[in-house]
């Protein structure tokens, strides 16, 4: 029987705590640079760390690979995650939700914002031909997709989505270097709130180190991380138009 | 040539026929115009460098000066050229002046033409023997040091500080690398000016100034002495600034230079009048340096489906290459660029993948052809990433890649660590060197899944190549036919800075460089060179 109020990692024997490292440290390859990485992964509380490869990187850095075992444990049992709780419909039921649940076209936008350049996600949820089998947004029927591109400022996009009346928003973000996406993706919410347009908007964002919980707390309905599928977006973003009086006037046809 | 692949020469032929008439429709534009950035390009490549008192650097100071009032079109040398003629002064103190406040460049008297022509002949020559120097310090380097075989190994540093760059690219230099490209910080091709001076803030890359190019090619230079190699270092001559750019590599040694307005136009909705005319000025600049450029084909199928739009990636490496020759590159400084971003799951994607990179070697025997693994599928899973980008140095080395960009295996989650690049260049001698003599070994079946996708990517190059010589460059650009992008000729960034040259537009650095790779005069300095070429005023049906 599993503990779950105790887990430890696997390796090939339950409660081994069996864990890898790898990471470089800035001092000369030798005897000494082992016994460092050794010493050192013995600080984060590794028993029996193994040096098994350490590799001279040039200008006084070594390179390591670490074997250890840890005798700490995770409560799973304790463990809570902000989720996108929106069941995920399949195309053709996101389609017929929107007609049958909203009664019109939705309107969504998407774009690399701020200096980021890097379209890959944006273009895995909105173009035509989609992702990993999975057609993105584009090519359905019900919904009026358009994709920014990279580069958007935050004040341009807000003008896009007054002047095409968007239902939804997707910011992608892949460049995340020194946290610069923090401050742009907040700057986007207080942009929408001054235009009194947030309530009526809803606001996601995704990229490779964005996640629902930071999502949230950067005022965002939802976040999405790598691997998202467009109908992953598309049924939080229906399933959330369609939610009772959350916002007073989406929803209904547009006049 | 012995094709492996039984490629069809005729219809090679045919494709390259129709580039070029493709490309001789976007010289015929091109030729009559200029654009705030190759006015700002002469200026550098007179020696004009620094900032004004607010960081504006000088070039875009001077340039505007004679813009805002109307006179650049008759070219930015013929102001500044008669300015020191009429003062007596260097163009580094005219510069100061006007940035003062001090000098009105247009209000100094003319002195007659044919003084402003033989100072501005001298001065040319002078620009062009700095480069010259740059390149034979190259040669020689070479010859002293040697270089790595080929494919050369390509990484990138990408810190954003130029002085953390320096670490892991000589870190880089000594685990193996031969190519060192500095990724320059995100958004910077699409501003207007050069930022000046070292620079350490950078999201995603750092900035490519003249002092950070000096900076990392000192190093560069030291490590390749310590190990006994030339270490090629390479930017990024795209954007807004992309002949400046190119003028600065060519000051500071660089070697290879990113360089492609294609890649401007989809990529980076730079507007596709400025672009090709920056480009057709920076790759003169490029060949007359000795500067390997690499074209952004490898980018394409980041955003079109890899197998269906293969031949985009070919038809485009035609017209790259046709454009190029106009700019008086020769083929062995084009490594026009290609990446097949097939999904990796797809049965026999490897195969496609083998035979395309086969059919772009034998299609372009001579050119350093730059290969570069998928980053589209690149998912967080290092170890599989790892793999993936093995399987490419596998490619790269039984097809003959000039240029093998190494892929990291920690793609899509942050710039490569030190060691990231340690085990791609450990993959990657490991495989170059266990499979070197590969390619010799191996025929393909005639009727073969290869030999078959080579001839039908083939096929459909030739075929969209007919449609857009057709309509021509642009059109075919406004109709999404690369990359699924669609752009408009008077869309984008950067339109504003370009200009229709006055009759009397002068610039004696173009026709220096032209005399000197034996390319055709354009409009120069007309009462100079005689005659206007007469294809001048066509606009390829774009007027």
């Amino acid at each position: 029987m599993r503990d779950l109020r105790r887990v430890r990692p696997y390796g090939d024997t339950f409660d081994d705590g069996m864990v890898q490292f790898s990471f470089s440290l800035p001092v000369p390859y030798g005897e000494e640079a082992r016994e460092a990485a050794r010493q050192f992964v013995a600080k984060m509380g590794v028993l029996e760390p193994q040096v098994t490869y350490a590799a001279d990187l040039g200008e006084g850095m070594t390179f390591f690979v670490v074997y250890g075992k840890t005798n700490h444990d995770i409560d799973f049992t304790a463990i809570k995650t902000p989720k996108v709780e929106s069941p995920v419909m399949d195309f053709y039921e996101i389609n017929q939700f929107i007609r049958e649940r909203i009664g019109r076209k939705i309107v969504v936008l998407g774009a690399c914002t701020g200096t980021d350049a890097h379209t890959v996600g944006i273009d895995a949820i909105m173009n035509m031909k989609g992702y990993a089998g999975e057609y993105g947004l584009e090519r359905y029927p019900e919904i009026e997709a358009h994709n920014l591109g990279s580069q958007v400022s935050n004040e341009e996009l807000v003008k896009k989505a007054l002047e095409l009346k968007a239902d939804a928003i997707l910011v992608s973000q892949v460049v995340t270097q020194k946290d610069v996406h923090i401050p742009n993706l907040a700057e986007l919410v207080e942009l929408l709130e001054a235009q009194d347009v947030r309530n009526k908007i809803v606001l996601v964002c995704g990229g490779p180190r964005l996640g629902h919980e930071l999502a949230l707390e950067l005022g965002y309905d939802a976040g999405f991380g790598p691997g998202t599928l467009a109908p992953e977006v598309a049924s939080f973003i229906v399933h959330e138009m369609a939610k009772p009086a959350a916002r007073s006037d989406r929803g209904g046809k547009r006049q | 040539m012995n094709s492996k692949l039984y490629l069809d020469e005729e219809e090679i032929a045919e494709a390259r026929t129709l580039a070029a008439a493709i490309a001789d429709g976007v010289a015929a534009f091109i030729v009559d115009k200029t654009t705030v950035a190759v006015e700002r390009t002469v200026l550098r490549l007179l020696s004009l460098d620094g900032v004004d008192a607010d960081g504006v650097p000088l070039p875009n100071v001077v340039v505007d000066h004679i813009h805002e009032r109307g006179q650049l079109q008759r070219g930015i040398a013929r102001w500044v050229i008669n300015a020191m003629l009429q003062t007596g002064l260097g163009i580094q103190a005219i510069g100061e002046a006007v940035a003062a406040g001090e000098l009105d460049l247009l209000a100094l008297p003319p002195r007659p033409d044919a003084e402003i022509f033989a100072r501005g002949r001298e001065e040319a020559q002078i620009a062009l023997e700095r480069i010259k120097r740059r390149q034979e310090e190259r040669d020689h380097a070479l010859s002293r040091l040697g270089e790595g075989p080929q494919p050369y190994i390509y990484v990138i540093v990408a810190t954003g500080n130029i002085y953390e760059d320096v670490v892991q690219a000589r870190a880089a230099a000594r685990q193996g690398a031969d190519i060192i490209a500095v990724i320059r910080s995100t958004g910077q091709s699409l501003i207007d000016y050069v930022p000046y001076g070292a620079t350490t803030e950078g999201f995603g890359g750092t900035y490519a100034t003249q002092e950070n190019f000096r900076i990392m090619r000192a190093a560069l230079d030291e490590a390749g002495e310590e190990i006994g190699r030339y270490i090629r270092l390479c930017n990024y001559c795209s954007g807004l600034c992309m002949p400046e750019i190119a003028a600065m590599g060519a000051l500071e040694r660089l070697d290879v230079m990113l360089n492609d307005a294609l890649y401007g136009i989809l990529f980076r909705d730079i507007n596709m009048q400025r672009t090709l005319i920056d480009q057709n000025f920076s790759r003169m600049i490029n060949s007359y340096a000795g500067v390997i450029i690499n074209t952004g084909e490898d980018n394409y199928l980041t955003t079109a489906d890899a197998v269906e739009a293969a031949h985009t990636v070919l038809a485009s490496q035609f017209v790259n290459e046709q454009l190029a020759l106009r700019s008086g590159l020769p083929p062995a400084q084009m490594g026009l660029g290609h990446a097949f971003e097939m999904d990796p799951m797809l049965e026999d994607g490897f195969l496609l993948e083998w035979a395309q990179a086969l059919m772009a070697r034998e299609i372009f025997p001579d050119a350093p052809l730059k290969y570069m693994p998928p980053t589209k599928h690149m998912t967080g899973n290092i170890f599989r990433g790892h793999v993936q980008d093995a399987l490419f140095n596998l490619v790269g080395m039984a097809t003959g890649q000039g240029i093998q960009l190494l892929g990291m295996m920690t793609e899509a989650i942050h710039t490569p660590l030190i060691h990231d690049r340690q085990l791609a260049i450990e993959s990657a001698r490991y495989i170059f060197n266990n499979a070197r003599h590969l390619r010799d070994e191996l025929e393909f079946r005639r009727d073969g899944k290869m030999v078959e996708r080579a001839r039908e990517v083939v096929h459909e190059a030739r075929g969209l190549l007919r449609e857009i010589a057709a309509k021509g460059l642009f059109s075919a650009l406004e109709e999404g036919r690369f990359a699924d992008v669609k752009r408009s000729l008077t869309g984008g960034k950067g339109l504003k800075g370009v200009l229709v040259r006055a009759d009397d537009y002068y610039n004696p650095i173009e026709s220096a460089l032209r005399s000197a790779l034996g390319l055709p005069s354009a409009n120069v300095g007309s009462r100079e060179s005689g005659s206007r070429e007469s294809e001048g005023r066509e606009v390829g049906g774009h007027a």
